[in-house]
């Protein structure tokens, strides 16, 4: 497959508060991958580097088969950072054709991408009088504009009302569905679980995990269990032997699994043993609950 | 080269702000024209500026790009705005990310102010000739051609100037800083010419030496006063028994030490902004 974006022990430090340590990844076309990380774990700080507008303090990126240089290399990238930055005196269709002369893009794609984010009847008002949301989507439009190899969004949801938030993720499903790689940064786990495929997650400029989202999921699960004998079943739990934790939750019971089991062979079992279940329910971990494991598990 | 022209020329040209400054600075231009109308009328004595020789050939080549260069302040804050309201917009930032390198960018700044500098030296140019030709006593061409210098050392001059006032809208990052920092350089090159001059080298030369090196002072001593060198200042002077020699001619030292400081300023604005994580 071919590689988009290789990230080569990157490192960069802030005076004595280093940002990203040492992060090694590889991006391959076709895939939605995710970065997560919670508030101030490096994030926008590597996708400013290889973005061009952080400099490195050591550490290499390469972009593509790495023959061209980085700026030439971003006119065939579609990024937004943190917020979207135009010039406020401008209209959409104004700032829209810079960015087509920056790009060298003809710029009869901008009435097309402007539909694309629903923004077509305001592409002559000026950018300061749109709302957030709409600042946002012009932006999106304006990643657009060269048709990218890859989308990168960085926090795109943030700061936005329930619609608005609805209306970018629709947006960026609709463009993953076209088969664009999406590097999508985010604090939101939903956000990423909902639409990526593979998954970078980062921790004080650390890397945690890379890789498919999926293969994220070592745990085999949990139970929720609930018996009128309550005791005996905890007891039972615990001699068994198979449960990394056991946890009391309202008046349930949750096991974590260490090994794989179904939830009939569990049942099946504790019939045996004179434990009837008034509640089980067999669940994977959700992506919020891994991220949180892996984050917490270093601090 | 046309196209980063014309990514700048596309922000400015949407900018009100910058529009009405342009404009206001090519109309302040023309208006040296105006110059010609001014009369006095002291009782008996009727005085009108044209008739005393300013709009002369080849003096008019010196006082037209003295007087146009003070108009350079106009040019000066869209330059610093144009610089700074990259920082304040973020626009800097995206345009970098949208595949614009950094030295693109300087160049496409650099390039509108030479821009600048060119449309207003061609400016400047015309009008003069225009008055020279309507108001001159001499029109030969061999009159009109001398002291042509001080059309490209406005030239050079305007350069220097627009290029140290880009260097420091990078710098700053704030338009209203930036100019006020442009001030603040002015009163310390001042200063240390006064210290210079009358502290540690008294009696000499010395600190004139020292403070041609310095930019504002080195952009002002290319094109100097030209009101000692009118007539009937000059009589008037010598009457008083203060008769003064000034050179007035421009060095080609001069220009160098001007272009040098554009070359540094422009290089230092490349630095700044390769070096700076935005």
């Amino acid at each position: 497959m071919e590689t988009i974006l290789t990230i080569h022990n990157l490192t960069k430090k802030f005076g004595p508060i280093t940002a990203v340590s040492d992060l090694s990844f590889t991006i391959k076309k076709g895939n939605v991958y995710g970065i997560l990380g919670p508030n101030g774990s490096g994030k926008s700080t590597t996708l400013g580097i290889v973005l061009n507008v952080v400099n490195p303090t050591s550490g290499s990126f390469t972009w593509f088969d790495g023959n061209t240089t980085t700026h030439e290399a971003l006119k065939k990238v579609g990024a937004i950072i943190e917020r979207p930055n135009f010039y406020p005196y401008m209209t959409a269709a104004q700032n829209l054709a810079l960015v087509c002369s920056i790009k060298e893009v003809d710029k009869s794609k901008i009435d097309e991408k402007l539909k694309v984010v629903g923004l077509l009847d305001r592409r002559d008002s000026k950018f300061n009088t749109f709302s957030l949301g709409m600042k946002q989507r012009l932006a999106i439009a304006s990643a657009l504009l060269n048709d990218p190899e890859i989308l990168i969004l960085d926090e795109p949801t943030n700061g936005l009302d329930p619609q608005g938030i609805h209306q970018i993720r629709e947006i960026i499903k609709d463009i993953a569905s076209r088969g664009t790689t999406i590097l999508l940064a985010s604090h939101l786990l939903d956000e990423v679980e909902k639409v990526c495929s593979h998954v970078v997650i980062i921790r004080k400029g650390k890397k945690l995990y890379a890789g498919p989202v999926d293969e994220l999921h070592v745990s085999f699960g949990y139970f929720e269990l609930k018996s009128s004998n309550h005791e005996m079943l905890k007891t039972w739990l615990v001699k068994k032997g198979i449960f990394s934790a056991i946890k009391e939750e309202n008046d349930k019971l949750i096991a974590t699994l260490k090994v794989a089991m179904s939830s009939e062979q569990l049942n099946q079992e504790l019939f045996t043993d004179g434990i009837i279940l008034t509640h089980l329910v067999q669940r994977k971990e959700s992506l919020e609950d891994q991220f949180l494991q892996l984050t917490n598990a270093t601090t | 080269m046309l196209r980063l022209l014309h990514i700048e020329f596309q922000k400015l040209r949407y900018n009100k702000a910058a529009k009405v400054i342009t404009i206001t600075y090519f109309v302040l231009i023309t208006f040296i024209a105006l110059i010609a109308s001014i009369e006095f009328d002291f009782g008996a004595i009727h005085f009108r500026i044209a008739d005393q020789g300013i709009f002369n050939f080849p003096y008019i080549w010196h006082f037209n790009t003295y007087v146009a260069s003070w108009a350079k302040l106009f040019l000066a804050i869209i330059i610093v705005s144009m610089m700074a309201n990259e920082y304040s917009h973020r626009t800097l930032k995206q345009n970098l990310i949208d595949g614009l390198s950094k030295k693109e960018f300087i160049a496409s700044k650099f390039l509108t102010v030479v821009v600048f500098a060119i449309i207003s030296t061609i400016f400047v140019f015309i009008v003069s000739l225009i008055l020279g030709l309507t108001f001159s006593d001499y029109t030969e061409f061999s009159i009109l051609i001398r002291d042509l210098i001080y059309i490209p050392a406005y030239f050079v001059k305007l350069l220097a100037f627009f290029s140290f006032c880009m260097f420091l809208g990078i710098l700053v990052k704030r338009s209203a800083f930036a100019l006020g920092f442009l001030f603040i350089w002015w009163i310390i090159e001042n200063i240390s010419y006064a210290v210079l001059k009358f502290k540690i080298f008294r009696d000499s030369n010395i600190a004139e030496q020292i403070v041609q090196f310095f930019p504002l002072e080195a952009m002002s001593n290319l094109i100097r006063e030209p009101f000692s060198r009118l007539n009937f200042i000059q009589s008037a002077a010598d009457q008083l028994g203060a008769g003064f020699q000034k050179d007035y001619d421009i060095h080609m030292s001069q220009i160098l030490i001007v272009l040098i400081w554009s070359i540094v300023f422009v290089n230092l604005s490349y630095l700044i902004l390769k070096k700076r994580d935005l």
